[in-house]
């Protein structure tokens, strides 16, 4: 196990909202947890079961950070060795199920 | 248009099979009661260690509600997995929803939490029990590709209905722990149409294991739970005395090595040997007057 924390500094402000959970935690895949936080940020917490991939993990929250710029979030995932195609899906999945928790 | 059971996750089904929007889930991903054994064994945890429970409405009905994520673990019931089953159904007991429905797909005991997961099954069937004794009727829905064994494959016979798919899979050990334990002779895991056959829905329904057999829909599986609201059976000495005298002579319909056509000949179940290739409907209306003896 390995664990990965990032964060990165936002420009949307997120108003509260209702915690977004997407993904299961199984082979080769992740779920992804998304709650409001009172940081003027955007944090990422990963607990992963492959360890030595930090250098991607950064690539892959950044790239998502960049499509988002959430500000006032808190990311978690649980990760059992997804890949960094399906990592970014299920980020987006979470984003777009924020769309909907807004109120 | 039709929606695979099989194919959603456990809270997909929740969302798809009660009143919309009515789900009201306690410990919640947010609150992060995770399993205390996984991270010593190097193995993530899930934010609701792989069951979700809360209340819901069905056709307007206040009911109480658990359902097992199968992909996670093999929806096997580790301890917090465990506890959580038990604590929604003794708060059954307090609230007196009109029932309780649990979305079963599980391996049974996750083997990683050992012990503490054994306990916890048997405290599941304890309170099953008890909230069955309460008259508030405990319904399994089976339908997931995992299937139900193991310890939840004995709570879901202690349940006072089971609904099941064709696809779904009910018992106690799994193919491959047949197989490895008995050898390939015994049991060969790879011939699906045996799995199915001996573990299968329709199998499940001829032999009265199950009430309802349904089509893989989620719309299926939503009318047959409204159909199980009334569905309370007396726990009385009386009634499993019945019961076990109706699996005795089904232990003596088919020998140790027979098929499970036999036994649905036996059961008098007409065109056994086809019972495979039936669609649901045709099935159903081949039911004998002994599997619905032993359902009750």
């Amino acid at each position: 196990m390995e664990t990965l924390t990032y964060r990165f500094a936002g420009a949307q402000r997120l108003p509260t909202f209702a915690p977004v959970l997407v993904g299961v935690v199984a082979s080769g895949n992740l779920e992804v947890l998304l709650e409001p936080a009172a940081s003027a940020d955007c944090s990422f917490h990963i607990e992963t079961s492959a360890r030595g991939f930090g250098t991607i993990w950064e690539a892959v929250l950044r790239d998502f950070h960049e499509r988002h710029g959430f500000q006032g979030a808190r990311v978690s995932i649980n990760d059992m060795g997804a890949t960094p195609a399906v990592v970014s899906l299920r980020l987006d999945q979470a984003a777009a199920g924020l769309k909907k928790a807004l109120p | 248009m039709s929606l695979s059971f099989a194919e959603c996750s456990a809270r997909e089904r929740i969302a798809l099979l009660f009143d919309e929007g009515s789900f009201h889930e306690w410990l919640p991903p947010s609150e992060r009661v995770t399993s205390p054994h996984l991270a010593q064994l190097g193995l993530p945890a899930a934010f609701d260690d792989g069951v979700a429970i809360g209340r819901a409405r069905l056709d307007g009905h206040g009911v109480f509600v658990a359902a097992q994520e199968g992909a996670f673990m093999g929806g096997g019931v580790g301890e917090v997995h465990g506890a959580k089953l038990v604590g929604l159904l003794r708060r059954a007991l307090r609230d007196r929803p009109r029932a309780v429905l649990l979305l079963a797909e599980s391996g049974g005991v996750r083997l990683h939490e050992a012990n503490a997961g054994l306990i916890g099954v048997s405290e599941v069937m304890r309170a099953v029990l008890d909230v069955r004794a309460a008259g508030i009727p405990v319904v399994v829905l089976i339908g997931g590709a995992n299937g139900c064994f193991g310890g939840m494959g004995i709570v879901a016979r202690c349940a006072d209905r089971v609904v099941m798919s064709d696809i779904a899979r009910l018992a106690m050990s799994g193919p491959e722990v047949i197989e490895a334990s008995h050898g390939v002779e015994e049991f060969d895991s790879r011939d699906r149409a045996l799995v199915w056959r001996t573990t299968g829905g329709k199998h499940r329904y001829l032999s009265g294991d199950c009430d309802a057999l349904v089509e893989d829909d989620v719309a299926a599986f939503r009318t047959a739970a409204i159909a199980a609201l009334n569905g309370s059976r007396p726990l009385t000495l009386a009634a499993l005395e019945r019961e076990h005298a109706g699996l005795t002579q089904r232990l003596h319909d088919v020998a140790d090595d027979e098929d499970a056509v036999l036994l649905w000949q036996r059961l008098g179940v007409r065109e056994a040997a086809q019972v495979p290739d039936m669609d649901v409907e045709t099935l159903r209306s081949h039911r004998p007057a002994r599997g619905t003896q032993l359902a009750g």
